[in-house]
């Protein structure tokens, strides 16, 4: 910063010093705090660096399977392999087949000797016979010879293409690779979007476009002559099995189901004993000291335990969701809720107190309205908090939607679905958020927090 | 006559009034049975929802909550250490008389050796995992929320978009859920703290980022001005304007998340994260019972002691105020 400083005389700089010592005069904590502060900080990140082995761990990563994963977040892999069985060349699937038997696959066409395998255009693609695979990279063709048991390159390959002792890999970038063997091809084929995320595939609703499916759901006839087009859609719908769509929602509605029972009934609890709690409102220090010690005491022992307990208990569910959260949030709330109680304006219970009215009156009127906006607007906050910590109680093994993920994670092949329950756990809490802080604005007017 | 039948008509309370005050009354006496009306209409539906809510949970639950109740303490009756001094062993690491041979009596394989004379007992280490989880978490996550907050701020940034696409970001990162992040590090790097501290650090960034730009907003913007007459930059009115302010409050809010962080910490690492959280569930899933209670007793000591310093921290550095506010953002 540039000033330009006017000069003062002495007298003037001698009054400001006297005037203002503080400024002249920093102690030596406000001088070096900072940066001392700053170094202890760095020197423990430092420590720290070394105590979790973080070079080792990054150094020693899969990182080429981190690509993979990410990308199945929003993309999705057709992996067939073109098996060389009988003289002839016969695709087979995994159980995890995203077409159903006899489909009409736009990239992988049956030829007379063989299959045309297309990545993208008809510049990257695959002519798979049961002697030589000829690989085309950007319009140039490159055989791939697969006679007396060994898979060969042609010697001029780019970079793309990659030798191996007894096979040879092909990348065709994000469209896939494939890997050829002398008994087979294996190729991945890669989309973006997620595979048969509304109809498996032995829904008879599989592959039809919007349109026809409008139309069957509306017009059409009777595809099972029970029920209707549009209910059976519905049910295809939540018992797509690759998916699971019934299953995440009733999964969700149970972490969902945690977070709100657990809360309230934490608040129910919590009111009451505040106000044993609160020093004003009872006038016994033994019986406050005995009710705050238990609020800490519930407050202190980790949401895990109590979730693993009550899992011992009740079984994996929700049940034990909810009572860890009631426990928790009981001691939590009730100290915040004492605390709010032992801040009110002891006029309004005076004035209430002097018309004659019994105790119980007294709180009703004389407190509850000053503290009703602060506990309803607390009570939100761990609402909404709550509903973000259900989802990981449930993976410790309360259930719901937490659960599922951990799940669907350990498999390693599901990151689709991950990420469809991560969109629907965004969305959730997004809206749980604008609605409580909708009613918490009004409950407490204009001065919300 | 028929004038106190008309006040007992409007509730008995307006006898004796001018006519505009009954009318007063009246409207008020109207509203409040309207309030009422509406109040009894939320409860009972308020209760329709807690009934099906308890309903669906207790449908979906694996054990049904009357059939169990009963055996709740079952669990516990059988889940009783031999002796209560197998606790303090299996806290420090001390031989068991009970040793059999099985992990269940074995505390002394576990020991974290220092030198050859000296060793930490492990249950000791994992919970200084767990908690250097925390804090690193808890630096990192704060050095970011404190880099993002001034770009979220209204009085720091005209540009709306700016604000816009910094708020959402802060959005996302508080609300994705953490086991997530965890599970798709741990698939990476493989099982350990460090994909717990991303995760607990991006969920900071998140939360802090909110309180830190809320703190910001209201600030006095009148040093700000100050230092825009004398040609300041933005740069330089950030430091000197609105930091001197602003630091107090950010202070005892990131000792507050280290609070939050050392729970949070340890379910992670139940989840696969490593430290203290991974040695209990394995423990309490394994039946250990002496085990299980030695964890249980240090984990609530330390939660105990963090809040307590946590507190006496805050307190000494900007005076009692209420902060917990700061707990929402969890």
């Amino acid at each position: 910063m540039i000033f330009s400083v006017p000069s003062i005389n002495a007298a003037e700089r001698e009054r400001l010093l006297t005037t203002y010592p503080e400024v002249f005069h920093r102690s030596f904590w406000q001088r070096w705090g900072l940066a001392i502060a700053a170094v202890v900080v760095l020197v423990y990140l430092g420590f720290c660096f070394a105590f979790f082995n973080v070079i080792p761990t990054f150094v020693n990563g899969n990182w080429d399977r981190a690509a993979v994963y990410v990308q199945d977040w929003y993309s999705w892999r057709a992996q067939p392999r073109l098996r060389f069985l009988d003289g002839k060349v016969v695709p087979q699937w995994t159980s995890r087949r995203q077409y159903p038997e006899g489909a009409n696959i736009d990239w992988l066409q049956p030829t007379a000797a063989g299959y045309t395998v297309t990545f993208g255009g008809d510049n990257d693609r695959l002519e798979v016979t049961l002697t030589q695979v000829d690989v085309y990279l950007d319009g140039k063709s490159y055989p791939v010879t697969l006679t007396g048991g060994k898979t060969l390159a042609p010697t001029d390959h780019p970079a793309r293409i990659v030798q191996e002792e007894n096979r040879v890999v092909v990348y065709y970038g994000f469209a896939g690779q494939a890997e050829i063997r002398t008994s087979q091809v294996y190729v991945q084929r890669r989309f973006l979007g997620w595979a048969n995320f509304f109809f498996d595939i032995q829904s008879p609703f599989w592959g039809k476009s919007t349109g026809e499916l409008l139309g069957l759901a509306f017009a059409g006839d009777r595809i099972d002559p029970a029920q209707s087009n549009a209910s059976l859609m519905l049910d295809n719908f939540l018992h797509n099995a690759s998916w699971q769509h019934g299953d995440i929602f009733s999964k969700l509605m149970q972490t969902l189901v945690m977070a709100f029972v657990g809360t309230l009934f934490a608040t129910i609890i919590a009111f009451p004993f505040a106000f044993i709690a609160a020093r004003n409102i009872t006038q016994s220090k033994p019986v406050n000291w005995v009710m705050k010690r238990v609020f800490d005491f519930l407050r202190s022992i980790d949401m895990l335990i109590w979730a693993l307990f009550f899992t011992r208990a009740f079984g994996p569910g929700p049940l034990p969701g909810i009572a860890a959260i009631f426990f928790t949030d009981t001691g939590a709330l009730g100290k915040v809720y004492a605390e709010a109680l032992e801040n009110v304006d002891d006029k309004q219970r005076e004035g209430v107190k002097s018309v004659g009215a019994s105790p119980v009156v007294v709180q009703r009127y004389g407190v509850v309205p000053q503290v009703l906006p602060v506990f309803i607007s607390q009570s939100l906050y761990f609402w909404e908090s709550n509903t973000r910590s259900a989802t990981v109680i449930g993976a410790v093994g309360a259930g719901g939607i937490g659960l599922k993920l951990l799940e669907s994670m350990k498999t390693n092949g599901d990151w689709d679905k991950v990420a469809y329950m991560v969109l629907l756990i965004l969305c959730v809490v997004f809206i749980f958020d604008n609605v409580s802080n909708a009613v918490r604005s009004r409950v407490m007017g204009k001065r919300g927090h | 006559m028929t004038h106190v039948a008309d006040a007992n008509h409007s509730g008995g309370l307006g006898s004796g009034l001018a006519e505009s005050s009954r009318t007063i009354l009246e409207h008020y006496q109207a509203q409040v049975r309207t309030r009422r009306i509406y109040t009894i209409i939320s409860i009972v539906v308020f209760l329709v929802i807690l009934g099906l809510s308890l309903d669906f949970a207790n449908n979906a639950n694996s054990g049904k909550f009357f059939e169990r109740l009963p055996y709740l303490f079952d669990f516990l009756k059988h889940f009783v250490p031999d002796s209560p001094m197998e606790i303090f062993r299996a806290m420090f690491d001390l031989p068991s008389p009970y040793f059999d041979g099985s992990i269940k009596y074995d505390y002394t394989s576990d020991r974290v050796w220092i030198t050859d004379g000296f060793y930490i007992p492990n249950f000791f280490y994992q919970l200084a995992i767990t908690i250097n989880i925390a804090i690193v978490s808890t630096i990192i996550g704060a050095s970011g929320a404190f880099l993002l907050c001034f770009f979220a701020s209204t009085n720091l940034v005209g540009a709306g978009v700016t604000r816009w696409v910094i708020r959402r970001i802060m959005e996302i990162m508080r609300a994705f859920p953490e086991i997530v992040i965890a599970g798709l590090l741990a698939a990476i790097l493989s099982i350990g703290p460090i994909s717990a501290i991303i995760a607990v650090s991006v969920h900071t960034v998140g939360a802090l980022g909110k309180l830190f730009f809320e703190v910001v907003e209201n600030a006095d913007m009148k040093p700000d001005e100050g230092l825009r007459a004398a040609g300041g930059n933005w740069l330089e009115r950030v430091r000197f304007a609105i930091l001197p302010q602003v630091l107090p409050n950010f202070v005892s809010y990131t000792l507050l998340r280290t609070e939050i962080n050392v729970r949070a910490s340890t379910i992670i690492g139940a989840v696969g994260g490593g430290g203290i959280g991974e040695v209990f569930s394995l423990s309490i899933g394994r039946d250990h019972a002496a085990k299980t209670y030695a964890i249980i007793i240090l984990l609530l000591i330390t939660v105990i002691c963090v809040d307590q310093f946590s507190a006496w921290l805050r307190r000494r550095l900007i005076g009692k105020q209420s902060f917990e506010f700061g707990r929402a953002a969890a």
